[in-house]
């Protein structure tokens, strides 16, 4: 899936347009993953030596945060809010019916890759919970429904 | 005729963009040519997608709406089933002391000009016109203290990197707002960024610092959007840059995103996570104050607490001064969540009583039934019953209560609520966004899960070893996070011992 030429060079633009700043990484990674949805282990090294750090440690900063990927996810990324705001609103239901509605039994991707589920901690739509972010769309007073339809 | 429909991410979430279109498709259907502005929301999330429209007349309101009411708003707005009156005078607005948050909502948030001439830029002004020690007396004579969690003046603080030497100085915004029932941040960089971004420029002028940083978490893309426009269009008019307002010392800022990290959001963490680093946190001392941002003093401030300097400088650090009660002075904009009937922001002077927030401002549960529990301050505050109700809103007042109010959400729970599972949850949280730093919390949390799962099964013996983990937590965390976990957990075995017995009396 990744031509290595094309990766090496759109790579290179991504490090470029950041490597002057002060702080590049995190702000590299992010490109990255929208780039190619995941941060791609070929990526590791070459961001290493152009920022000149090892590479354990941007594998250690890849890995500590939730955001950052190693593979893909689903076609339709839904994250269900399943902290205290959108619980007293009936966010524990929510994620239950939205894992069923996509016949998952935990959070993660279904088997022909369409959708992930995942939680997320608050959206700052805790006064209109449950919330979820289906795509780069919010959804309030959410259903398992709801999100089926955002995600078609 | 000029219509406001919010673009506010609570209103988004709730159909505004649906709304807005549905406006623009009936004003050209009637070919009719109107002004259509994307504005913050007024905080009356219960009535999003608010819909403000503008005439002759004045300004009045219709929410919550949907497309289909649309046309009726073009045809018979006088008698329109949704119709709310002018904002002002909608009782839950009416009620508020709204300072901070006054041009939220009001005003077209990527409009300098708007801005300007509803009182923007006149605190900056004034401080450009002070001198240094005027400008830090403004901060500490205003009683400010840091609207993120822990309370810290201010005005200390700034002073602090103000009179440290170093080639360069910081100021960074906290704009990273994990704290579930919590949405103040969001809602000011949407609805108003100018007044975080002057803010700003007041800060770097008192202390010297020369550049800043917006952290703001990655689940926030709208105030993401909104904060970086407003900072390249007061790049464009000579706000920031080489000289603020073309008479100042320079000072520029910018954005950046974190990446999913609770934990970033406290201050040493995030510093780690802006300079590329893990997330973990630091050891205290040094202070970031003075060696914060690649070791220069820093001054570390949340949203709310920078974006309420611009109204001390304009309208006088007395005045401000004045609202509020005993040590928490001046205003809180409280956000009222979870299970209740008019929920949203409320922006009012310290000292409402727990129970007023809850019963008369939110109007009680959205679900009808009694309230059973109120967490306030986030996932590491405490679940208050009702018979704590009568607590006033303040730093120490919850202190003294067993609490804290953290950034002031406030998330209510029907008498549905599990007080173990919620016991649980608190423990499961601190397990996963740990940053791993110190065993109390890292295996601590995990250990706690594991025991509550053990009371739930009915073992009793369980009990003490929950308590005695939750002392081990919060004496031997180097942060908040291991150190608070035991509020939420300690209050709910506390306050609602039923709900810890329940299920042993099943299991015997
Ligand atoms: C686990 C943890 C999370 C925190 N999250 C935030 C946050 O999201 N926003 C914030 O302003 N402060 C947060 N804080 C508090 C900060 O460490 C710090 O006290 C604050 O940013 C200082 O700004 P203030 O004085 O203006 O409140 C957090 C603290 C801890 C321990
Ligand atoms: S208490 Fe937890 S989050 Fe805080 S420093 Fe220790 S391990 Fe990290
Ligand atoms: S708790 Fe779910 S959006 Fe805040
Ligand atoms: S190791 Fe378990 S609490 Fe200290």
């Amino acid at each position: 899936m990744l031509d290595t030429a094309d990766f090496s060079s759109r790579l290179s633009e991504i490090i470029a347009a950041h490597q002057l700043q002060e702080g590049p990484l995190l702000p590299i990674l992010h490109d990255v993953q929208a780039e190619w949805g995941h941060i791609p282990e070929p990526a590791i090294p070459a961001i290493a030596q152009a920022l000149n750090l090892g590479r354990a440690e941007v594998h250690g900063v890849v890995t500590f945060y939730h955001d950052f990927r190693a593979t893909p996810a689903g076609t339709t990324v839904i994250k269900v809010c399943a902290a205290e705001a959108c619980q007293a609103q009936g966010g524990r239901d929510l994620v239950q019916a939205t894992l069923r509605a996509f016949g998952l039994r935990d959070y993660g991707t279904t088997l022909d890759g369409k959708v992930t589920v995942e939680p997320i901690y608050c959206l700052g739509l805790c006064a209109c919970g449950p919330a979820a972010l289906v795509g780069d769309r919010l959804i309030g007073r959410a259903t398992a429904q709801s999100l089926k339809d955002a995600a078609q | 005729m000029k219509i406001y429909v919010p673009r506010d991410a609570a209103a988004r979430a709730l159909g505004a963009d649906q709304v807005a279109e549905a406006v623009l498709v009936e004003a050209s259907r009637r070919g009719m040519t109107i002004e259509l502005v994307r504005n913050g929301s007024r905080g009356m999330v219960f009535l999003e997608p608010l819909v403000e429209v503008e005439t002759a007349q004045g300004r009045t309101s219709f929410g919550p709406m949907t497309p289909a009411d649309v046309p009726a708003l073009f045809d018979a707005p006088d008698t329109h089933p949704k119709a709310q009156g002018p904002v002002q005078l909608i009782p839950w607005f009416a009620r508020q002391t709204r300072l901070t948050f006054a041009r939220v909502g009001l005003i077209d948030p990527l409009s300098l000009g708007d801005y300007k001439a509803n009182g923007g830029l006149a605190g900056l002004r004034r401080a450009l016109e002070m001198s240094s020690d005027e400008r830090m007396d403004e901060v500490k004579v205003s009683g400010l203290r840091g609207r993120g969690g822990a309370g810290f003046p201010t005005g200390i603080k700034w002073d602090t990197v103000r009179l440290a030497q170093a080639d360069q100085k910081y100021i960074v915004c906290n704009a990273d707002e994990g704290d579930s029932g919590t949405f103040a941040d969001r809602m000011l960089m949407e609805g108003d960024p100018f007044t975080l971004i002057e803010g700003m420029a007041i800060a770097g002028l008192t202390t010297g610092a020369t550049r800043g940083y917006v952290y703001i978490r990655s689940e926030y893309p709208d105030a993401i959007h909104q904060m970086t426009e407003a900072i390249r269009i007061a790049r464009l008019n000579g706000l920031l840059g080489p000289s603020l307002l073309g008479t100042g010392p320079a000072f520029d800022m910018e954005v950046r995103v974190g990446a999913g990290a609770y934990v970033c959001g406290e201050e040493t963490s995030l510093l780690n996570s802006l300079e590329g680093k893990r997330g973990t946190v630091r050891a205290k001392p040094p202070l970031p104050a003075l060696q914060g941002l690649f070791g220069k003093p820093t001054v570390v401030n949340n949203v709310i607490s920078l974006a309420t300097v611009p109204w001390i400088f304009a309208n006088g650090a007395q005045l401000y001064r004045d609202f509020g009660l005993g040590r928490s002075r001046g205003t809180i904009p409280l956000q009222i969540a979870g299970n209740v009937r008019f929920g949203g922001l409320f922006e009012t002077d310290f000292g409402m009583s727990l129970g007023e927030i809850v019963n008369e401002v939110g109007g009680g549960t959205a679900s009808g039934r009694p309230v059973k529990a109120v967490q306030v301050g986030g996932p590491l505050g405490a679940y208050f019953p009702a018979s704590k109700f009568a607590t006033p809103f303040g730093y120490e007042e919850f202190d003294g209560q067993g609490g804290l109010i953290g950034h002031a959400g406030i998330v209510i729970f029907d008498d549905s609520v599990d007080m173990l599972a919620q016991a649980r949850f608190a423990m499961e949280f601190c397990a996963v966004e740990s940053c791993g730093k110190c065993t109390p919390c890292r295996i601590g949390a995990v250990r706690g899960v594991e025991t509550i799962d053990r009371i739930a099964q009915g073992d009793a013996a369980a009990m003490p070893l929950l308590v005695d983990l939750c002392d081990t937590m919060r004496d031997g965390s180097l942060c908040a996070l291991g150190g608070f976990t035991p509020y939420p957990v300690m209050s709910a075995l506390t306050h609602f011992p039923d709900d810890f017995a329940r299920m042993k009396e099943a299991a015997e």
